[in-house]
């Protein structure tokens, strides 16, 4: 029962941290350890996330894209 | 060239970042966005297994949600402002790129188009006493969406140093597309809900955004102003996908045909 409820718990934070695409997590996760050590570093590194948001999330919908279609042509043959 | 950590400041500092208006809009969209789920839910079961059962459940389901969000409040609370901002902030980016994403896919799929009703079964209703099967389902309807407003909600709201009027905001969203639901048959489900997830999402990817790089030390070279710059930069992304997403969409129509 408890162990179920942990679970329950572990799947709901995942889906709602890391969502049904994970390499966007990751990447975001990397860009921010990134930023992080820029700055212990004294280098202004306010420009790399947003980009890297922006990018990540055209390669994620692009990748989407293609499963979808991917998954409609099998469907049909 | 001059990062330097103020993640040591005082929550006075941080409450000067965002607004209150800001902090209520936010809020009572990003709840709305869960609410129509929510309302659409309950709606459903109580016109179809009885209203008094339905109730009880969401009733049960938004009491624990307040103990939810007062044990998560009080945790976060105690954590110093600078790694709070950045744990705050990454959640908030990650989460907030999540609907930003999923927005842009479903205003490029639909349009405007708002939410489907849910399909609620409706066999083996009790005559007398309390109907478990409708508790259930409204109590796991609250509870299950309400605990993404609950975290949103705690996390935005002890960001920007206003926890208080973050939970005003959500509650207010709550109240306003739960009475709507049942004043107006059909409003909810007309409630553009894709164009309301893209907004949220866009809203806190840049606050996200912010907050965790401010977090790691990272000086905004416009400070505040950044916050709009960064919402101008992901709208106009967003905006830009979504026209990629459609002409895409309509080639492979176009190949299938």
């Amino acid at each position: 029962m408890v162990f179920s409820g942990a679970v329950g718990v572990g799947r709901f934070l995942y889906r709602f941290i890391v969502g049904d695409d994970w390499t966007v997590a990751v990447v975001m996760l990397l860009a921010l350890a990134a930023t992080g050590v820029l700055v212990a570093h004294r280098i202004s590194a306010w420009w790399l996330v947003p980009p890297l948001a922006i990018v990540t999330t055209g390669i994620s919908l692009r990748r989407s894209g293609r499963q979808h279609e991917a998954a409609g042509h099998r469907l049909r043959r | 060239m001059e990062d330097r950590n103020k993640g040591g400041q005082g929550r006075v500092a941080v409450s000067e970042l965002t607004g209150a208006g800001v902090v209520l809009l936010t809020t009572f969209l990003a709840s709305s966005v869960e609410a129509i789920e929510m309302v659409i839910i309950v709606l459903g079961v109580g016109a179809t297994r009885g209203w008094r059962s339905a109730l009880i459940g969401a009733a049960t389901g938004f009491a624990l949600l307040a103990v939810i969000v007062a044990i998560l409040g009080a945790a976060l609370a105690s954590i110093p402002i600078g790694p709070l901002r950045v744990v705050v902030g990454a959640l908030l980016l990650l989460f907030g790129l999540q609907w930003y994403r999923k927005g842009i896919a479903r205003v490029a799929a639909r349009g405007l188009a708002g939410m489907s009703e849910q399909d609620v079964q409706d066999s083996d209703v009790p005559l007398h006493g309390m109907d478990w099967v409708a508790f259930v389902l409204s109590f796991k309807g609250v509870l299950l969406e309400g605990l993404e407003i609950a975290l949103i909600v705690v996390s935005f709201g002890l960001a920007a140093g206003q926890l208080g009027l973050s939970v005003v905001g959500a509650a207010a969203a709550v109240v306003v597309i739960g009475a709507s639901g049942f004043a107006l048959k059909g409003f909810v489900t007309r409630i553009p809900r894709s164009l309301l997830q893209l907004i949220v999402g866009t809203l806190l990817t840049s606050f996200g955004t912010f907050w965790s790089l401010e977090g790691l030390g990272v000086s905004w070279p416009q400070s505040d102003l950044d916050i709009v710059a960064l919402l101008v930069v992901y709208g106009l992304a967003a905006a830009t996908y979504i026209e990629l997403e459609r002409r895409r969409t309509h080639r492979a129509r176009l190949e299938v045909a």
